[in-house]
């Protein structure tokens, strides 16, 4: 492939990338994709060119693709421009497998810090120039690289599905069964587990090497025994240190299983890395093996609060590549889902950042009713209240059941209006929640950019990105609606901003309700089991509610897709956590976390 | 004034309060507002009041669409199971739980349209209802039944055939929609079918009435060429 493509002309450069020719002429090659493969040596001036003369500052999306008949690892890079929007802007840098390096874009873009990470981590590509470059999913005590072609999961059965076990002789063997237990562990070399100690943990317990335990189990500073008085009294005089606390990995906080090793001087945040992966299943992985139309209701259990939405941005990638333009009755009811799912999401966001805050779940159950009513709608339509799998290529898995849109008019027009207005009259005038909320947690629009942060977080930021406008998908176009923006980019705006959010979601559905046909086809084509995708690759991307959520997708033409890597808003957002955090008090971090408002089925994946 | 926005946001609450008060004395005259019979309004899109329903001594009806482990439909007209062991299910299924054996005619050994052994591994299924919205013969449903807790996660959780199979009886009464989707598809593949016969039996009547006007021409000369003969 790299030969192939080194022998094409450079001549071949278009649009945006035209203007780089001059520059980097010979570094650049045109692949067979719209976009540029570039040389190592000039990788990071030409990132630097893209952010600082094509205005592309914003990058989004970074992720590796493993050709394994090529003996060659690819870096895939996604350029966004946030100021004139439109289509993100490709690259590529090549490596050989075996020996996987290049060069870290983290001095560029400071948002790739987490996603070279996880491509380190899962791939296996290293990133010369990252000052962090370990493990972010997996922990340190995994052996191997999981994205890597040749890796095998502990219970391998076959490469893709449909597995050849299940039919036409499909006698019922658990995977228990046939892989004994102690088959599938296996350790990276010179590793023991007996004495394992996870990185992140070894600076807490370096703190404790100061300290014995006495008869009675408690506690002593060391210097107290061995210092002159020996009867482990304490200094007269005051000694202040650092403190490394753990918030998590079990804590009602976190929302899910989600670490924060933080350090603190007095109360105050020195330093704050979050630690993630317990809720790793290598849904990538999972999703390789799978046949196209089986990843639909695993994209349900990335974000499982806003499952229509994953299900949107998936359909919109795979159709990117099949060239299915879904029937106007379909565009309608995939609006009008994705907007409910996007209130139910705020909702949902804010009744817990009013939790976190310590008003113990009246707000939230509020809140909680109102999504209930749309998960309702929700179940009628798909068949489940959150994993709703409702998307197909082309189309929706099945038409509105009668009455189903009397109701959500219902909603959409009578009850959700008043009660969004009750919930901001409730809680947005509230001193103690504008005390702890106004000023805590601020980021600049600029480090909002910076950190590849998405969605509301960004918005709140003053800087007013969103898909549905820059780069409108599906019949966004149609709609009329702004923009939600706020300028402080603090805890408070976080909140404000999802309140807006929910009032420009109703003003779609009004209309789009206004519009829907009342009949209509609801599949483009005909229905098929395995869905024949045409080789290629396409990255489709939808204004989920918790920011850009993308769907990188390969295609080689088989009926798997050959990679397919999600763009996690709730994953990249984190990024961002650690900056927001330092100089704040231990008690707000809490808040901070809640008002970035992530899903730890999409952080972890 | 500091803190008129505190004793707004309580105002909100009382009002819920009051509220879940009010609501349920208007209910007292008509035998009480916790019941089957309001239990659509408590939680419809005009609910007021209080809204959590007392499961498991009330249960919230579901939809037709509702989907949980799937069952197979076993024809109660024709007295057989629909399913013809196609595969398709066990092709589409997402977490690979559906596992069949195709029978095989023990002369022969051709394939039989029949499932010898059918099982579903329940502890794996994800209830997403791709087999039942693929499966070509309307042979495999969701169900409604969403009480399915054991106290044993390794046997119990493996539905074989006779676990699975429901009459079609069943299946029409939880799903009367799709279920007349079903008889309007019969009828018309009836339909179809009588029509394709009686077109057959026509084309067959003209074949036969110029066979036999052919035999008839056959047999005319032999008739002419008797008493030429």
């Amino acid at each position: 492939m790299a030969a192939k493509a080194a022998a094409a002309p450079v001549a071949e450069l278009t649009g945006p990338l035209a203007a780089l020719k001059d520059k980097f002429g010979d570094a650049l090659t045109p692949g067979d994709f719209e976009g540029v493969v570039v040389n190592h040596d000039q990788l990071i001036a030409v990132a630097t060119t893209i952010r600082d003369e094509l205005g592309y500052d914003y990058l989004t999306s970074l992720t590796g693709v493993d050709y394994i008949a090529q003996n060659e690892m690819e870096v895939v890079y996604h350029a966004l421009n946030t100021r004139a929007g439109g289509a993100p802007l490709v690259f590529k840098a090549r490596t050989p497998r075996d020996h996987a390096v290049v060069p870290s874009l983290i001095k560029v873009w400071p948002g790739a810090d987490f996603q070279e990470r996880e491509v380190w981590d899962l791939m296996g590509i290293k990133f010369e120039g990252h000052p962090n470059l370990k493990r972010i999913l997996m922990w340190e005590g995994f052996a191997g690289h999981p994205l890597r072609k040749d890796w095998k999961e502990a219970y391998y059965e076959q490469d893709t599905k449909p597995f050849d076990s299940r039919w036409p002789g499909g006698h019922h063997r658990r995977a228990e069964d046939r892989v004994a237990y102690a088959d599938n562990v296996n350790f990276p070399a010179n590793f023991d587990p007996t004495v394992y100690t996870a990185q992140a943990d070894a600076a807490v317990y370096e703190n404790f090497k100061n300290f014995y335990v006495d008869e009675h189990g408690q506690f002593m500073p060391k210097e107290a025994v061995e210092g002159g008085n020996g009867n482990g009294q304490f200094h007269e005089h005051l000694e202040t240190d650092e403190l490394v606390v753990n918030l998590g990995p079990q804590h009602p906080s976190t929302h899910g299983v989600f670490r924060m090793v933080v350090t603190l001087d007095g109360e105050k945040i020195t330093h704050l890395e979050p630690v993630m992966g317990y809720l790793h299943r290598n849904h990538e992985k999972i999703g390789e093996r799978n046949t196209y139309i089986q990843n639909m209701p695993f994209t349900d259990r990335l974000d499982y609060l806003s499952s229509m939405s994953n299900n949107f941005g998936y359909a919109l990638a795979v159709e990117k590549l099949m060239k299915v333009t879904p029937p106007e009755r379909a565009e309608y009811i995939r609006v009008i889902m994705a907007e409910l799912t996007r209130i139910c999401n705020h909702v949902w966001a804010i009744g817990f950042l009013l939790n976190d805050l310590g008003a113990f779940f009246t707000p939230a159950l509020y809140a909680i009713e109102e999504r209930e009513l749309i998960l309702d709608l929700f179940e009628a339509a798909s068949g489940s209240r959150m994993m709703c799998n409702y998307f197909r290529f082309g189309g929706v898995a099945r038409d509105l059941p009668a009455g189903w849109l009397e109701t959500c008019r219902e909603l959409v027009f009578n009850r959700l209006p008043k009660k969004i207005d009750e919930l901001d009259y409730f809680l947005s005038e509230n001193e103690i929640i504008r005390a702890r909320c106004e000023g805590s947690g601020t980021l600049t629009g600029d480090d909002a950019v910076k950190y590849s942060v998405a969605g509301p977080v960004l918005r709140a930021s003053g800087v007013a990105y969103d898909v549905r406008r820059a780069e409108p998908y599906s019949i966004y176009d149609r709609f009329e609606f702004d923009v939600a923006v706020r300028n402080h980019g603090d805890v408070y705006d976080r909140y404000l901003i999802r309140l807006d959010e929910i009032r420009q979601s109703l003003r779609i559905l009004q209309q789009a309700l206004k519009q829907i046909p009342e009949t209509g086809e609801i599949q483009a084509g005909k229905k098929q089991y395995s869905a024949r995708v045409p080789a290629g690759q396409a990255y489709g991307r939808v204004e989920g509610p918790k920011g850009e959520l993308g769907f990188y997708v390969v295609s080689d033409g088989t009926a798997n897709p050959y990679r397919y890597h999600i763009r996690a808003p709730s994953f990249i957002n984190l990024t961002a956590l650690g900056p927001m955090s330092v100089g704040q008090k231990i008690a707000d971090v809490v808040i901070i976390l809640g008002s970035i408002d992530i899903v730890l089925g999409e952080t972890d994946r | 004034m500091y803190g008129s926005g505190l004793i707004k946001g309580m105002g909100v609450t009382l009002k819920h309060f009051v509220e879940s008060y009010a609501e349920d004395l208007k209910y007292v005259f008509r035998g009480g507002r916790y019941n089957d019979k309001y239990i659509a309004v408590r939680q419809g899109p005009k609910a007021k009041g209080i809204f959590t329903v007392q499961y498991p001594e009330e249960k919230l009806p579901v939809p037709e669409n509702f989907r949980y482990i799937p069952f197979l439909v076993f024809d109660t007209q024709k007295n057989e199971d629909k399913c013809t062991s196609c595969g398709i299910c066990a092709k589409v299924c997402p977490p690979q739980c559906i596992w069949i054996v195709r029978t095989n005619d023990p002369k022969t050994n051709r394939p039989i349209p029949q499932p010898a052994e059918f099982y579903i591994d329940a502890s794996i299924c994800m209830s997403c209802s791709l087999c039942a919205e693929f499966c070509p013969f309307d042979a495999i449903k969701m169900d409604h039944d969403y009480e399915l807790s054991s106290f044993e996660r390794f046997n119990t959780l493996v539905f074989d055939k006779a676990r699975l199979t429901k009459p079609d009886t069943y299946h029409a009464a939880i799903h009367p929609t799709d279920w007349a989707r079903e008889l309007q598809d019969q009828a018309e593949a009836a339909r179809k079918d009588a029509e394709k016969a009686a077109a057959a039996a026509a084309k067959k009547a003209a074949a036969d009435a110029a066979a036999a006007a052919k035999l008839a021409e056959a047999a005319k000369p032999t008739d002419e060429a008797k008493p030429a003969a």
